[in-house]
This record gives C-alpha cells, structure tokens and sequence, in this order.
C-alpha cells in the first residue's frame, strides 16, 4: 500500500517538474531581452489536473490494467449482428453509397466541401493502407507521391494545357513510376531502415519542390489550377475560350454550389474504384502475398517468393493512389505550394492508417472522417489536433495495436462438397 | 590561392562545430539502438527541448540577477540535462516499456506518435514562432589578415567544440569503467543473457535513455546559443540529421556516432559554402540513404547477421 | 545416376568464427540423406548455405548440374529445393488453405487487370491452385482443417502443413530441418511414414537434419556427420553406426 502511494506520489512530482518549466513560464521577447512571464492560468490548470490524473492512473494501476487488458482484446473484431453475413454487408454497403449519394444535394455548401477533403484523406488512408497495413512496411514518406501527383497535373496543365482527365491517369502513372524508382533500391532495406529511409525520401521531393524555382515555382507554389470539367462542360460563371459552361448547356442560373457537388462527386467516385480495385487485390495472388510477407519474410523466400519484387508492387500501387488523390487535390484547391506536402502530413496519413486499424478499410474511413470532421466541429479541437493524435498513437500501440476495427483480409474458404 | 584556403579552413571549423552537436544527438539514436534495436524517432524532440529549457533557464537566472556568462551557461546547462533527463526516463517509460515485446514497427509508430506529441506540446505550451535568445558570448579568435583573407573561430565554437570533447571523454570513462558502463555493454551483446546474469536490463535501458537525453540537451543548448534560436520544428530535422550521422558511424557505435556526426557536419558545411545551401539536407538525406545500401553497418558497425 | 545435388568443399565464416569447413555431400534422385551431428556443429548453417539463405565463403553448389552458390533465397526455391526451419514458419494469421495458395505463389496468375476483371483465364488458374491444395491437405491429413487458422493447430499439425506447404511447389528436393522436433513417438512413426511415401510415390529426393536417431537409423539411405563444423564421417546408417569417431563425438573423449 505504502510503495503503491510513493510510486504515485513520484509519478505526479515527475510530471510537475518536466510541465514547470516548458509549460508553467513562458518566453517573452522584452527588446532584446528575453524574460519570463507566468503562463495563462490555463496551462497551470493543466499542468496541476495533469499531475493529478498521473497521480490517481499510477495509484489505480492494477485496475486500469485491468480495463486496457479487455480493452486490448483478442485481436478478433466481431460485427454487430445485423451485418455479419456477406449479404447484408452488401446491403449496408448499398445503403452507405446511396446516402453519400443525396448528402450533397440536401446538406450545406461548407459540409460538402469538408466531405470532399474526407474523401480525400480516405483516399490517402486506403493507398497507404496497402503499404502499411497489408504488406507491414513502414511508409513515412508517403506524401512524397502525393506532391508528384499534384505537381503532375499543375505543370502538365501549366506547360502543355492538359485538362484534368488527362492529367489524371498521368500523375497516377507518375507517382507510381516515382515509386517504383525510388522503392527499387531501399525496399531490400530492414522495416525501421526503410522507414527513415521513406521519410528522406519525401523530405528531398518537398526540397526539391522548394527549391527548384524555374518549375515549380517554389515556395510560391502554383495557383490557377483549372476545376475538372464534365465531358467539356465547365463549372465556372462563364466559360474559357472554345469552352461551354455547366449551367448554360443545361439552361439553368450559374451557382457556384454546382462546381462544389461535382468535385464531391467525382472524389466519392474515386473513392469507390480505389476500394474496388483494393477489394480486388486483397483476394488475388499479390493480396496473399503481402499478407504473407508481412507474417515471414524468411518462410517467403524458402517458398521462392521474391520478397523485393512483391514488396515493390505494393509501394508501386500504394504510390499510385497517392498520385490520383494528390492531382485532385490540385484541381480541388486550384493552388498547391510545398507547404502542403510536409512530414506531417505524411504522420497525419499514417495515423489515419494507424487509428483506423492496419489492414481495416472500414476503421481507415471512420479514422479519416474523425480527422478532418472533428476540427471542423470544435475549433478549439483543431488547435490539440496533432497532440492527441499524436498521443493516440502511442497509446493505441500499447492497447490496441491492431486499431479501433481490426478487419481480416477476407479468408478464402475451400468449398466442400 | 590562400583566400581559397581560408575560404575552406572557415567551412570546415563551421562543420566541426555543427558536426559535434551532431554527434552528442546521435549517441542517444545509437545507444538505444544497441541496446533494445530501435529508432527512438522522439529523441530530436528531446534535444528540441533541451534548447527550450535552457532558453528559460537562462532567462529565469539572469532575471535574478546573475550576469557572469559562464556561470549562466553552466547554471542553465545543469537545470536542462536535469530536465531533458527525466523527460528521456519518461518516454521511455510511457511509451517504449510497454511495447518491449511487440514488433519493430508497433515500437516505431509508437515513437513516432511521441515525436508528434511532444512537438504538439511545446507548440501548444510555448508557441510556434521563433524565439530568439541574445547571445551570451560574442567574439572570437581571427586568424589571418583581417581585412583580407582570415578565418574566424568564435569563442562559442570554441566552447562547443570543448564542452563535446568533454561530453565524449566522461562518457567513454563511463562506458569502460564504471559497473553500470559495463552492464550496458553487456545488454548490447545480450540482453537475455544479461538478465540471466541478474543485471536488471530495464535499469540499463532507462540509464541508457537518460544519457543520450542528457547529451542532446547539451547540443541544444549548446547549438540554441550558436544559432540564437529556437522553435518547436527544430528537433525534427536535428533528430534526422543526427540519425543520419549515427548510421553513418555504424549504429550501435559510440565512437562511430562521433565520427559520424563530425563527417556529415563537415560534408553539409562544405556542400553549402561550395555547391548549394538550398540542398545541404538534401545531401544529408542522399547520404543516408546511400549509406543505408550501400554500406548498412557503417564505418565502425558491425554487419549483422541475420538469425534463421 | 546422376547427383541432383552436388555440395563440395562448403565452407562458412562469420567474421572470425569458421562455422563450416569443407563439408562435402551429394543427393541422389529419390535418396534420402540425413545430416547428424552434435548439438552446435553446423548443420544448420550447412542447410543456410545450401538453400541460399547464406552466401558461402567458399565451395560449390550444385543443384541439377547447375551451379547455386550465391543466388538468392527464393530463385533456389524455384529451381525445385524446398526447406522448412528449426521452428515452425507458416504463416500464422492465415488459413491453412491460404498457406497452401501462397506456396503456389510462382504458378499462380499475376496479371494484375486479369484479376480485377476475373476473367476466365484467371479464375481458371485459381481452381488449379485450389485443388492441389486440397490433395495435399488430404494427403497430410488435415483437409477437414483446411479454413482454419493455421496458428490454431496443434503442433503435430503444424509440422505436417509445413511439409504439404513444401511439396504443393512440386520440389525436387525437400530439406527438413529438425522435422521430428517436439513430435511424441507416434507423431514421429507417422513424420516417418510420410517422408518414405513422398520419397516412394512422388520421388523427391529428401535432405534432413535431425536428432532423432530412430527416425534417422530407420529412413536414411546416406547419413553425413558434422562435427565442429567440420565433416566427421559418412556413409551408410550401418557404417555410422559403427564408426569409433562418430561414438567419440557424441558421447565425448573419454
């Protein structure tokens, strides 16, 4: 009882002291000078129930452990009963498209903007998925491939006037050859290697995409990056030279709401083929083998599987999303600079990858919609963004590290007869 | 010609300089990695509050008066590897410890969820622009024509260089002659075995996560006064950068980390006085990956064998 | 007859350690050949060695007149020498069905738009793949276990799927590394059995480390003995059995 309250007791004091300093004074710039000021009263607030909650999880330990040891579980994820079977998965599914089918229509311009930019974190979150969930390499540079995707349609369209439909299968061709290129050499490298080795990677795109002014503009980016069209019809208030614009050809009142419907459709389509072709290759012969070049690797390579060439097709397709999704951004944004490309949003990926469960395409939609709806929702939530997620991460490896919604990639049964 | 050789003597003290901060950061990479064999991604958070502390520390003491820049240096130098230190205990505790078991990535992503947080929290705690600290020590030797060609070593380049000097010396002594040095050579070979042997290896660990904290709040706040500096982002880079010097030296070699960091100080600085600033981290990373393929156990490492 | 695999002068060294030195065997078509020797003498190594999991300091390779030494883990695999490990590798997570797909990962389809379109060509391909699967999984006894994970078998079973993982590629040579390790006497009579009918009915050659005196006195054509790395004797069960340096080696000097 004694040793439970001073190990408790330690943990709280510990706490104060590393908050005291980095989080109850803070810097002020007083002419030259720098000086300490007591901080606002709540980041003392925090730091003081901070301490205490330390105090109180350290001195409950064994019943803590006890909950997180439930909570952990036994890797299985059970359904709810209403959509066990196969059939009704597909029915839900149905359901679920339909309803994201008519929000557009019946919700707010602003809702179906911040729809579309989930839409695209999910897109990001399934591409990444394959590399980290499905074949268990460690992608930190992820966002590399897609700055290529983005840069691919801007310069294309800036240089040579592709249109976005173009432009589209290109930069995912681009991506995925940047992929291929860059993963060729690194991927017989060990998990953690790899890992830092990507995260250079995706650091010296974003430098060079700096610094190598006369293309890409540099830190300035590019700007007026043309919408999609459909089939030809634009969806500004008047159309480019030869062009003929959406509300005209159909004889109906310019909105610019038209312009914010069709991109959320067009990035919910891209949504869906990304899961269909997924879904498609979790139950092919390169699905297996991921699956089983993430359990061993060795046990691979005495079974003559080539553990590069498999490993890179992942990377190469895993690359590729990454490329579609980035050249919609683009057009999405109509401005992409470096700044958009950073590292962290490479760890905001892989915390959606992460959180949503390695290998759950499920868990990996619920996990990009809690990122980008949630901010939205609570202001103040955007600025603790990052903090908890990043606290999130950690914990959910100690706990759960299959994620909230471990899934299983779909068992081939043999069919008796 | 001799302006050419002043123009590179300059490039080089500037590399050593920075080059020696690297190598205090990546003993902490290469310690802990010989030790339980993995990347503490956090540990360029550490040494980015390292500088933090000791900007307030030196802030807090000079407003109680002390004005003796030394004794200023060495005051706030204590508070921040006292700090930095139990910040390194404590991650390791929180976030590592549990996860000693599982698989290389679940510890990976597991630090690299702390890296997040931890630049988050300085973020949230202290803001995110620049705060910049007057520097303490001005001057320097010249050395040359000093209206011509010379080259300049600054006192704080001088004290960098010592104080990592001494940094290297006392942990070299530590490593070799004390009994906890000696365990955790030990846990680096075999920390089974270690265990068998009844040294209590997570004691070694958390001695070895406090030492590399320590030395990294040495570099940040020896490189904070250097540069004058400081921001939440910085340990990100530094961290890369430092890790990049550890592969470099072969990870799980403390003189290789020291050898690393110099070279990769002394490669950047040159890169950048004679090709490009712009692409020094570029080279950096180039490097590492280079390395990475080309030669995984560094100049000093050991290969590793891989177990069947 | 020919030599299917041909192993001369095989040597190994880590760093100043000489794990193998000059260990010299050849498998004939159909023949079983064990590798015995003490605890820590090598044998592993030797099978590292051979199936390319190690890159050998010296010596050849030969496998089927062609040379080996050198070439990667997984084209040895293909040209038909199969190995399991010491400890069990399947793969855990999957269905033993599934463990039984991948191994066939070299015969399967791997146009990728044919598989997105699941053309016939490729469904075709999957049935194949399917239904040798199934055959061995009967042949091995474990066809009513065949959707479960393989991580959920008991270890008997786990050792037999290793072996049917093996032989769904269709090797020429099978390499088992302490097959018998851990399997009671009745497990161990039927390891026995199984490996003289894949001998017999399917003509592979066998190459295998083991402890198990029994097993190995009883189904080997050929046994090599390792010491120190070093090789100590070969010949026949019969001759083994009687050599005085082998008794030395095992029940030591004195």
């Amino acid at each position: 009882m004694q040793s439970r309250f001073t190990s408790a007791l330690f943990a709280a004091l510990l706490t104060l002291l590393l908050g005291s300093l980095l989080l109850g004074v803070t810097m002020v710039s007083e002419g030259i000078d720098l000086v300490l000021e007591l901080s606002e009263p709540h980041k003392i607030y925090g730091l003081i129930i901070g301490a205490a909650l330390v105090f109180i999880i350290q001195y409950f330990k064994q019943e803590v452990g006890a909950v997180t040891t439930r909570l952990r579980g036994d890797g299985s994820f059970e359904m709810p009963a209403f959509i066990r079977t196969p059939k009704q998965q597909r029915l839900w599914g149905f359901m679920a498209v339909g309803a994201l089918l008519i929000f557009p229509f019946v919700s707010s311009r602003g809702a179906v903007d911040i729809a579309t930019l989930t839409l695209i974190y999910v897109m990001l979150g399934l591409g990444l998925n394959i590399v980290v969930g499905l074949a268990g390499l460690l992608d930190l540079g992820y966002v590399g491939f897609y700055a290529v995707g983005a840069y691919s349609y801007a310069l294309l369209n800036f240089y040579f006037g592709l249109s976005f439909w173009v432009a589209l299968p290109i930069a995912g061709l681009l991506a995925a050859l940047f992929g291929f290129i860059l993963g060729f050499p690194v991927l017989r490298l060990r998990g953690d290697y790899l890992a830092i080795v990507t995260l250079g990677f995706g650091e010296i795109i974003r430098i060079l995409l700096n610094n190598w002014t006369d293309l890409t503009g540099g830190p300035n980016g590019i700007a007026r990056i043309p919408k999609p069209d459909l089939f030809g019809l634009e969806f500004n208030r008047r159309a480019s030279e030869g062009g003929q614009t959406f509300h005209e050809f159909f004889g109906i009142p310019y909105s610019s709401e038209y312009k914010v419907i069709f991109l959320y459709l067009l990035a919910f389509a891209l949504v869906l083929l990304t899961l269909y072709v997924i879904n498609r290759l979790i139950r092919m012969p390169i699905g297996r083998a991921w699956e089983a070049l993430r359990e061993d690797e060795i046990a691979c390579r005495a079974l003559g599987l080539n553990p590069t060439v498999i490993k890179l097709t992942a990377f190469t397709i895993g690359a590729s999303f990454a490329g579609f999704a980035g050249s919609f951004f683009a057009a999405r944004q109509g401005f992409i600079s470096p700044e958009s490309f950073t590292f962290i949003e490479s760890a905001i990926i892989l915390a959606i990858v992460v959180l949503g469960g390695m290998g759950s395409q499920l868990g990996i939609i619920l996990a990009a919609m809690a990122m980008t709806i949630l901010p939205e929702m609570a202001r103040e939530f955007d600025e603790y963004r990052m903090l908890l997620f990043g606290l999130m991460m950690v914990l959910m490896m100690i706990w759960r590290p299959q994620g909230l919604l471990p899934m299983k990639r779909p068992h081939l049964e043999l069919k008796r007869d | 010609m001799s302006e050419s050789i002043f123009y590179f003597l300059q490039q080089v003290t500037n590399g050593l300089t920075i080059g020696s901060t690297y190598a205090l950061i990546a003993i902490g990479y290469t310690m802990v990695y010989g030790i339980i064999g993995m990347i503490n991604f956090a540990h360029g958070e550490v040494y980015m509050m390292g500088t933090y502390v000791a900007f307030i520390a030196l802030a807090g003491l000079s407003m109680l008066g002390i004005d003796n820049p030394l004794l200023l240096i060495g005051l706030a130098l204590m508070v921040s590897i006292m700090v930095a230190s139990a910040y390194g205990f404590t991650i390791e505790r929180v976030a590592y410890r549990p996860l000693r078991s599982s698989k290389r990535l679940i510890a990976l992503i597991s630090a690299i969820g702390m890296s997040i947080f931890l630049q988050n929290y300085i973020r949230l705690a202290q803001g995110s622009r620049d705060i910049a600290m007057p520097s303490l020590i001005q001057g320097g030797f010249l050395m040359g024509d000093p209206n011509g060609s010379h080259i300049m070593i600054s006192y704080m380049q001088i004290i960098i260089m010592i104080s990592t000097v001494i940094c290297m010396v006392g942990l070299t002594l530590f490593i070799t002659r004390s009994r906890m040095g000696r365990a955790c050579r030990a846990c680096s070979q075999d920390i089974g075995m270690t265990n068998l042997l009844g040294i209590n290896s997570n004691n070694v660990i958390a001695v070895t996560f406090v030492i590399g904290a320590a030395l990294a709040a040495v570099a940040g706040m020896l490189l904070g006064l250097y540069y004058g500096v400081v921001n939440p982002y910085i340990g990100f880079m530094a961290g890369l950068k430092a890790f990049t010097a550890a592969v470099l030296g072969g990870i799980g070699s403390i003189p290789g980390a020291m050898l690393g960091g110099l070279i990769l100080g002394v490669t950047e600085s040159l890169t950048a006085g004679y090709l490009t600033a712009e692409y020094k981290d570029v080279v950096a990373f180039s490097l590492l990956v280079l390395i990475l393929l080309f030669m995984p156990s560094g100049i000093l490492g050991k290969p590793e064998v891989e177990k069947i | 007859m020919t030599n299917l695999l041909e192993v001369k002068d095989l040597t190994m060294r880590f760093g100043g350690l000489l794990a193998v030195n000059g260990v010299s065997l050849s498998v004939k078509e159909k023949q079983i050949v064990s590798v015995i020797g003490p605890n820590g003498a090598g044998k592993t190594t030797v099978f590292n060695c051979i199936s390319g999991f190690y890159i050998p300091t010296g010596g050849d390779v030969v496998f089927q007149g062609r040379p080996m030494q050198g070439k990667p883990g997984h084209l040895i695999a293909r040209e038909g020498m199969v190995r399991t490990f010491q400890n069990v590798r399947l793969f855990k997570e999957m269905t033993v069905i599934e463990n039984l797909l991948v191994a066939q990962h070299m015969h399967a389809e791997h146009n990728l738009l044919k598989g997105f379109f699941l053309t016939p060509g490729y469904r075709k391909k999957e049935k194949e793949l399917m239904d040798r699967a199934a055959h061995w999984l009967d042949r091995v006894g474990l066809l009513e276990f065949a959707n479960r994970e393989a991580g959920n078998l008991a270890y008997g079973q786990q050792r037999r799927l290793e072996i049917a993982r093996c032989m769904v590629t269709e090797p020429k040579l099978l390499m088992l590394d302490e097959p018998a390790a851990g399997l009671n006497p009745n497990e161990t009579k039927e390891l026995d059995e199984l490996i003289m009918h894949l001998r017999d009915d399917h003509g592979v050659s066998v190459m295998l480390i083991e402890h198990d005196m029994g097993l190995v006195m009883g189904i080997s054509d050929h046994i090599v003995v390792i010491n120190q790395g070093a090789p100590l004797a070969s010949g026949t069960p019969a001759e083994i059995q009687a050599n005085p340096d082998v008794i030395k080696a095992y029940l030591g000097e004195d």
